[in-house]
C-alpha cells in the first residue's frame, strides 16, 4: 500500500479525480514487543554475569585481536578453508555427474567413494592421512618425485587431502539433488537441438541446478571454516591452534578461546552475506523480479521519495 | 519418379518393458507436407514423434528421416547403433516443439534462440543473434527478445520455442500438442506462426488436437489408435467422412 503524502492530506484521500487511496489502521502486534523485551532482557543479563567477572581478564582480547600471530591464523583458516572447499566442490560435481552416469563401473565408484568418505569421521580421516607413512615408506612416482612420506605429507597436504576429500562426498550428493532438480523436458529440448550430453549438462542443466544447489553449499562453507579447527590436531598452524597455543604461555586460555570464537564469528558473519548475494544472483529468470537487497532497502527508507508507505504517518 | 520421403516408417515398433505402445506404424511424410497426427490419448502419438528425433529408440521395424535410418546405421545387412555425438549430428536438422514449451528458464527469449547456432554450430554470437532477433520478429515477438519465459504469456513462450526450433534451420519441424497448454485466446498466434511456417514450405509433423487447422493447413492427416495407424488421407476427406468405425467415434467426441 502505497500513497502519495502530498495527496493524501484530507480526510477521505482522493483529490483532484483521481482513485481514493485507502486509509486504514494497520494491525497492532503488542506480541512482538513483548518477546523483544524479553529476549533483550536475557541478552543483558548473560553479558552481565560474564562481565562482571574478575576470573576473566577482558582486557586480553582487545590486545591480541590483532596480534601479528592471530592474523596469521585467520589467513591460514581462510586459506584452508577456500582450498578445501575448492577441492570439494570440483570434485563433488565430478561425483555427481558420475554417479548419475548411465556407466555401471563410473556410477559404483562414485558410490563407493561417497560411501566411505561420509561413513568415517573427519578426524579419523585426518590422522590417517598424518599416519599413512606407516604404510607407505616413500612416495615414488617413478622419475618425477621420490620423497619420505613424512616429508611428502606436510600437515598442509594432510589437511587439505582430509578436509577436501571429505567434502567432495557431501557436494556430491548435494549436486545430485540439484541435477535431478531440474526438469527432465529441459534435456529433451536440448538434446533436440543436436546438444551434446557434456554441452546439455553445461550449459543448460547445472546453470538450473545451481538454484538448488548454491543455499546448501552456502551452508557447507560456513561448516568448514569452523570444520578447519579440527586440523589443529594434525599440526596445522590455523587459527585455533594459534590462539591455543598464545593461550597455553600467556595463562589467558580462556581469553583466547573466546577470541577464537569471537574471530570466527567475525569470518561467518562475512560468509552469510557473501552467501545471499550469490543466492540472489543464481535466482535470475526463476521469479519474475528480485525483490530488493537490504542495501537497496535502507537506501529506499533513508533517501526521501515521494512514495512514503501508507502506514507510517 | 517420387523424391526420397523425408520420414518414412516401417512396420515401426516400440515397447516399454513388456508394455506395446506402437504395434507397427507405416506411413511417409512427403517434403513439404503438411502431416498432422490425431488419435485419442494414450493412442502413441507422442511416442512415433520422439522416434523420430531418437528421443526414444524405436524397438523394431525401420524408420528413416531423408532417406536416412534413425539412430542406426547399415552394414553388410547388419544394424549397428549410432554414438551420441552421430545422434545428435541427426538431431540438428530436426525442430521439436513440445506441448510445455521446455524454454530454458535461466535465458532471455533472444538467448534460448541463439543457444543451439552458437553452441553446436559454433556459429559467431552476432550472425546468430541477428538471424535470433529476425526469427522473433517473424513469430511477432521482436519486443520481447530481452524478457526471460517467467516474463512471458504461454502462447509467447511456445512462439519462441518455434523460433528457437528454426534457428537450427530444421528440414522437419515436429509439434506435438503446441497448443494444448495455451489459453483459448492464445492458441490463435501459434497457429498463424505455423500456417506461416507452412505456406514457406516447412515439412511439418503436427500432433494436434485443432481440427479447424488440420483441415485447413494439413494436406494428409492420419488417425491413430491403440498404437496403429487406423485411417490415413486428406484431412478434408477424414474429417468429413470418416470411413472407419474407430475414427468415427473419437470425432464424434472432439468435433
Ligand atoms: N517412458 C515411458 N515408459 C513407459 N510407458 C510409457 C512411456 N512413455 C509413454 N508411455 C506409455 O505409452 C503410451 C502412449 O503414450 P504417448 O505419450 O505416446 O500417448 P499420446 O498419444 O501422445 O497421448 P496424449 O494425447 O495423452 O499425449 C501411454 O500408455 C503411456 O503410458
Ligand atoms: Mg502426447
Amino acid at each position: 500500500m502505497t500513497a502519495d503524502v502530498n495527496k493524501t492530506d484530507g480526510p477521505g484521500g482522493a483529490r483532484g479525480g483521481g482513485p481514493e487511496v485507502i486509509k486504514a489502521i494497520p494491525v497492532r502486534h503488542p506480541l512482538r514487543y513483548v518477546s523483544a523485551l524479553i529476549a533483550l532482557g536475557t541478552l543483558v543479563a548473560i553479558v552481565y554475569a560474564f562481565a562482571q567477572s574478575d576470573k576473566i581478564n577482558w582486557g586480553a582480547l582487545p590486545d591480541y585481536f590483532f596480534n601479528d600471530r592471530i592474523l596469521d591464523g585467520v589467513v591460514e583458516t581462510m586459506k584452508l578453508t577456500i582450498l578445501a572447499m575448492v577441492i570439494g566442490v570440483v570434485l563433488g560435481v565430478l561425483l555427481a555427474v558420475m554417479r548419475l552416469s548411465k556407466n555401471p563401473v563410473t556410477s559404483s565408484i562414485a558410490w563407493f567413494y561417497i560411501w566411505f568418505f561420509r561413513g568415517t569421521p573427519v578426524l579419523v580421516q585426518l590422522f590417517v592421512w598424518f599416519n599413512l607413512g606407516l604404510v607407505f615408506e616413500y612416495v615414488n612416482l617413478g622419475p618425477f618425485y621420490k620423497d619420505q612420506w613424512s616429508d611428502f605429507m606436510t600437515p598442509m597436504l594432510t589437511a587439505l587431502l582430509g578436509l577436501g576429500l571429505n567434502e567432495a562426498a557431501y557436494m556430491a550428493e548435494i549436486c545430485r539433488a540439484g541435477l535431478l532438480s531440474v526438469d527432465e523436458g529441459q534435456t529433451e529440448a536440448s538434446h533436440a537441438l543436436g546438444m551434446s550430453h557434456s554441452k546439455t549438462l553445461r550449459r543448460i542443466v547445472i546453470p538450473q541446478s545451481m538454484r538448488v544447489i548454491v543455499p546448501p553449499t552456502g551452508n557447507e562453507v560456513i561448516n568448514m571454516l569452523k570444520t578447519t579447527s579440527l586440523v589443529s590436531a594434525v599440526q596445522y598452524l590455523d587459527l585455533f591452534r594459534v590462539t591455543q597455543q598464545i593461550g597455553e604461555r600467556s595463562t589467558a586460555t580462556v581469553e583466547m578461546y573466546f577470541l577464537a570464537a569471537a574471530w570466527y564469528l567475525v569470518m561467518t558473519s562475512i560468509l552469510s552475506v557473501g552467501q545471499y548475494y550469490v543466492e540472489r544472483y543464481y535466482a535470475k529468470g526463476s521469479t519474475r523480479s528480485l525483490p530488493p537487497t537490504p542495501v537497496q532497502r535502507l537506501k529506499a527508507a533513508l533517501i526521501p521519495s515521494r512514495n512514503l508507505s501508507g502506514g507510517l504517518r | 519418379m517420387t523424391a526420397v520421403p523425408m520420414v518414412k516408417a516401417e512396420n515401426v515398433h516400440k515397447s516399454f518393458g513388456s508394455v506395446e505402445v506402437l504395434k507397427g506404424i507405416d506411413l511417409e511424410v512427403a517434403p513439404r507436407e503438411v502431416f498432422c497426427l490425431i488419435g485419442p490419448s494414450g493412442s502413441g502419438k507422442s511416442t512415433f514423434l520422439r522416434c523420430i528425433n531418437h528421443l526414444e529408440q524405436v524397438s523394431g521395424g525401420r524408420l528413416s528421416v531423408d532417406g536416412q535410418l534413425v539412430g542406426y546405421r547399415e552394414k553388410n545387412g547388419k544394424l549397428y547403433e549410432l554414438k551420441d555425438s552421430e545422434v545428435a549430428l541427426q538431431r540438428r536438422d530436426i525442430g521439436m516443439v513440445f506441448q510445455r514449451f521446455n524454454l530454458f528458464p535461466h535465458m532471455t527469449a533472444l538467448e534460448n534462440v541463439m543457444e543451439a547456432p552458437v553452441q553446436v554450430k559454433r556459429e559467431s554470437k552476432a550472425v546468430a543473434r541477428e538471424r535470433a532477433q529476425r526469427l522473433l520478429d517473424r513469430v511477432g515477438l521482436a519486443d520481447k527478445a530481452g524478457n526471460y519465459p517467467s516474463q512471458l504469456s504461454g502462447g509467447q513462450q511456445q512462439r519462441v520455442a518455434i523460433a528457437r526450433a528454426l534457428a537450427m534451420e530444421p528440414k522437419l519441424m515436429l509439434f506435438d500438442e503446441p497448443t494444448s497448454a495455451l489459453d483459448p485466446e492464445l492458441v490463435g498466434d501459434v497457429l498463424d506462426v505455423m500456417r506461416g511456417l507452412a505456406e514457406d514450405g516447412m515439412t511439418m509433423i503436427v500432433v494436434t488436437h485443432e481440427m479447424g487447422f488440420a483441415r485447413e493447413v494439413g494436406d494428409s492427416l492420419v488417425f491413430m489408435d491403440e498404437g496403429v495407424v487406423v485411417e490415413a488421407g486428406n484431412p478434408r476427406d477424414v474429417l468429413t467422412n470418416p470411413q472407419h468405425e474407430r475414427t468415427q467415434s473419437f470425432l464424434s467426441k472432439v468435433l
